[in-house]
């Protein structure tokens, strides 16, 4: 029952798409409105098709229907509702089935927030929309369906891969990442549209910026969230690991960062078309390489779920996306001259170009670690792995350069910056670089790349709060309003530059924690009987194994420590460090314990125990500042709210005239 | 601004920055050569002769039972990893995973020494997606279900 309902709305929904993919090409050549309106229809239809199946998942899910191919992968009786739910995620075929969703809410809603509007680009854009669409359909119908039938019926399954199942975060990762990486198929598709119907204005740019500052954000909120499980549930104390998988979520938001800021000198002076169209498409090619190396079990990782036949649909997929974007590129190339010249080399759009050369370096390095494995594996059959030793020696200039653009970009005007307007912007963001790679050093720091990573992270961190500085105190004087007025009334005027300030200092909280933990990481491993202390490497504080207890849950065994945190020997805190065994699978997962402090995280894992309680192995590790890093990504994700929220100028357009379109003017 | 001084400088544009981009493909090039670890076998570590020492290799093979050596106050392990037909000694510094025990798949990472012993920096336990019941009795819950208490969080 439930496998009908499911596979006849996914069948539906792609025989439908594949109409209206026609339709909306026909539609458009030949004039006809009432083939356009029911291509439209088509996009508002698939979103109730795919809910449904969506829905019929989780029911089959929560009701434990072990009929159904996916419930019997993934169910199982013993684990806990909420965990029921969310393993619509864990596994391949339920992945492929809420991407699907989620590309069906896109597509609906950006066909119905810009229905009638910029003549022929809208339909070009809905084909392209309907076109990937109907890609992902195609493989719920066959190498990916989840509503297969078990015959006989299993009377239980296995439950969730284990180490999905055992952290909270794992509710929050994947949705966001699937926002991130389906989000971007709405600016792609209407880059080709524009490249179809010959719009080739930055129409296109305006009508998708804040969908892709969303999709962005999301992105960026997803790598997060993936990094603070790495940390809480790996058990090494990392939160990085140059890991396949990591690399095929990084890939795209380093490509969609370098667009959020090229966009901008298009806008501004006209340049850089081609080069915009190139990284729109490159960052969809990238979220469809990143789920073909996630998905396809091409690499080996907790990511990784089966090896099948999917791989080369996914293959086939990027391939004919690549071709067709290269030919539809080459085809307008002669319409696509830049309006506008570098008129100095001391400008803003300088900023911009070096910050796109550096991302795209960055890219193309990461792709580069990441595919020569596959490569090698491929062409000489040998196994290999492209050590962290490698991305660090290529990435750490990289970034420590950005971070000093960071603080360049904003500091510079647009065009040409005179002498004097260099000095009084870049001498107080220098001096405080200096003072801060000064008081490093002194303080013992000798890792090139930490100082560099301090001093220009202050640089940038000054320059940006400048920007409020001045925008603020000019108000005050023109406006004769007080600090706070002053402040709300600047940012609402202009939500996108003040709002990507907020990010970058979000940016610069993340890249001072990354530095600070990864240089001053300390570890020790001490195996401790039931009420012995050991100090905790940097000799701060000391830890006591009190004892050992174990609880017997539906899902899983727990064997955990109690621990008593201890400073110049009184208690301060305690940790539970645990091993979960799950029911099904041999290899117990490790629960660490983190206690976070803004200045220093003390991290605890229980590695093994002996059987009787006596006592047990600990991994015991210091990391300064790791905090800053969440904190980064909670500020990024501020900063993105204040760049998607309506501006004045926007808002009154809206009032007045819908068919304005979004965002014209406000950039300085 | 002329016409000729406009091409002039974006043909420098794009001079330098193929310049920039080629340099770099450089790098990344010699980097990556550089720091690839070979996933490998004992047996064809050991085919690899001299080039087989000193350079980072993850091994992978099976704890050959009987061999290990676990001083748990030093935390110094010690074990030899075979593959069925080579054997190699492996030495390594910190607390083995709970689930080590003989006869289990290991990767390790590290260097293998003039010596002949193999220096592990990390060492995993090998992940069988597959499931298989544990023998009787090596259930966790019958094993360490002395260590469950009253009350207990």
């Amino acid at each position: 029952m439930i496998q009908t309902i499911g596979s006849s709305s996914i069948a539906v929904a792609l025989a439908l798409t594949l109409y209206g993919v026609v339709a909306a090409v026909v539609g458009v050549r030949r004039r006809r409105p009432e083939l356009l309106r029911s291509a439209e229809a088509v996009a508002y239809t698939n979103f109730g098709l795919l809910s449904l199946a969506t829905l019929a998942m989780v029911y089959a899910l929560v009701t434990h229907d072990f009929s159904v191919s996916y419930v019997a992968q993934v169910g199982s009786r013993s684990t806990p509702l909420f965990i029921t739910i969310i393993s619509l995620w864990s596994a391949l075929e339920g992945s492929i089935l809420f991407w699907g969703w989620v590309l069906a809410a896109y597509t609906a809603a950006a066909v119905y927030l810009n229905r009638e509007r910029h003549g022929s680009l809208v339909p070009y854009a809905l084909t392209i929309l309907l076109g990937v669409g109907a890609f992902f359909y195609l493989l719920l119908v066959g190498p990916a369906n989840p509503f297969g039938t078990r015959w006989p019926v299993p009377a239980d399954g296995p439950g969730p891969n284990p180490l999905l199942q055992n952290h909270i975060l794992m509710a929050v990762h994947p949705p966001l990442l699937y926002l991130g990486y389906v989000g971007m198929t709405v600016p792609f598709a209407f880059a080709i549209g524009a490249l179809l119907s010959g719009r080739l204005d930055d129409t296109w740019i305006r009508t998708t910026r804040r969908w892709t500052v969303a999709a962005w954000t999301f992105l960026t909120l997803a790598i997060v969230a993936g990094m603070w499980w790495s940390y809480e549930v790996l058990g090494w104390g990392g939160y990085w690991a140059w890991d396949p998988v990591e690399n095929a979520s990084f890939m795209p938001w380093l490509t969609a960062t370098a667009f959020l800021h090229s966009v901008m000198v298009q806008e501004r002076r006209g340049m850089l078309k081609v080069w915009n169209l190139s990284l729109i498409i490159a960052t969809f090619l990238l979220t469809i390489l990143g789920t073909f190396l996630t998905r396809s079990g091409i690499v080996s990782s907790v990511h990784a779920f089966t090896a099948g036949s999917i791989g080369y649909y996914f293959l086939a997929f990027i391939a004919a996306i690549l071709v067709f974007s290269l030919v539809v590129l080459a085809g307008r190339s002669q319409e696509l001259r830049s309006a506008g010249n570098l008129d100095g080399v001391a400008s803003r759009e300088t900023v911009f170009l070096l910050n796109n050369l550096l991302l795209s370096a960055f890219t193309f390095t990461v792709l580069l670690g990441t595919l020569y494995p596959l490569v090698a594996e491929a062409l000489r059959g040998v196994k290999v792995s492209v050590g962290a030793p490698f991305y660090n020696r290529m990435t750490l200039p990289l970034c420590v350069a950005l971070l000093f653009l960071m603080g360049v970009g904003p500091a510079l005007p647009w065009r040409s910056a005179s002498r004097e307007t260099l000095r009084r912007q870049l001498l107080p963001p220098l001096a405080a670089a200096v003072l801060v790679a000064v008081a490093s050093v002194a303080f013992g720091v000798r890792q090139v790349y930490a100082v560099l990573a301090f001093a220009f992270g202050a640089f940038a961190l000054v320059a940006n709060l400048r920007e409020y500085g001045t925008g603020v105190r000019a108000r005050m004087r023109a406006h004769a309003e007080g600090p706070l007025t002053a402040l709300r009334h600047l940012v609402a005027a202009n939500p996108r530059r003040y709002g990507g300030y907020v990010a970058h200092i979000g940016v610069i909280a993340m890249a001072i924690g990354i530095a600070a933990s990864s240089t001053f990481r300390m570890e020790r491993d001490a195996t401790l009987r039931s009420g012995e202390t050991v100090e905790v490497p940097g000799g701060r504080f000391a830890l006591r194994f009190d004892e050992l207890w174990a609880l017997d849950e539906p899902q899983r065994f727990v064997v955990g420590a109690y621990m008593t945190v201890l400073r110049e020997g009184r208690e301060i805190g305690r940790l539970d460090p645990r091993l979960n065994f799950y029911r099904g699978n041999d290899q117990p997962i490790a629960t660490p314990a983190v206690r976070t402090r803004p200045d220093l995280d003390i991290y605890v894992n229980l590695m093994a125990f002996e059987r009787d309680g006596s006592s047990a192995t600990f991994r015991i590790l210091t990391e300064p500042l790791v905090f800053w890093i969440w904190l980064g990504g909670g500020i990024i994700g501020l900063g993105a709210a204040i760049a998607l929220w309506p501006g004045r100028r926007r808002r009154a357009a809206l009032m007045t005239d819908p068919a304005i379109p979004a965002g014209k003017g406000g950039e300085r | 601004m002329s016409g000729r001084g406009r091409a002039g400088r974006r043909i420098a544009l794009i001079v330098g920055a193929v310049l920039i981009l080629g340099g770099f493909g450089y790098l990344v090039y010699g980097g990556l050569d550089e720091n690839l670890v070979y996933f490998l076998t004992p047996t064809e570590l050991l085919e690899r002769g001299d080039a087989a020492y000193d350079a980072p290799v993850r091994l992978g093979g099976q704890v050959d039972p009987g061999t290990v050596v676990w001083d748990a106050a030093a935390l110094d392990l010690r074990f030899q990893l075979t593959d069925g037909t080579q054997r190699i000694e492996v030495h390594s510094k910190g607390a083995p995973p709970q689930m080590f025990r003989d006869g289990i798949g290991v990767v390790v990472e590290g260097r293998l020494t003039r010596a002949g012993i193999f220096e592990s920096t990390n060492l995993m336990v090998k992940h069988s997606n597959e499931y298989r019941p544990p023998p009787e009795g090596h259930e966790p819950r019958q094993m360490y279900k002395s260590l469950v208490r009253e009350g207990a969080r």
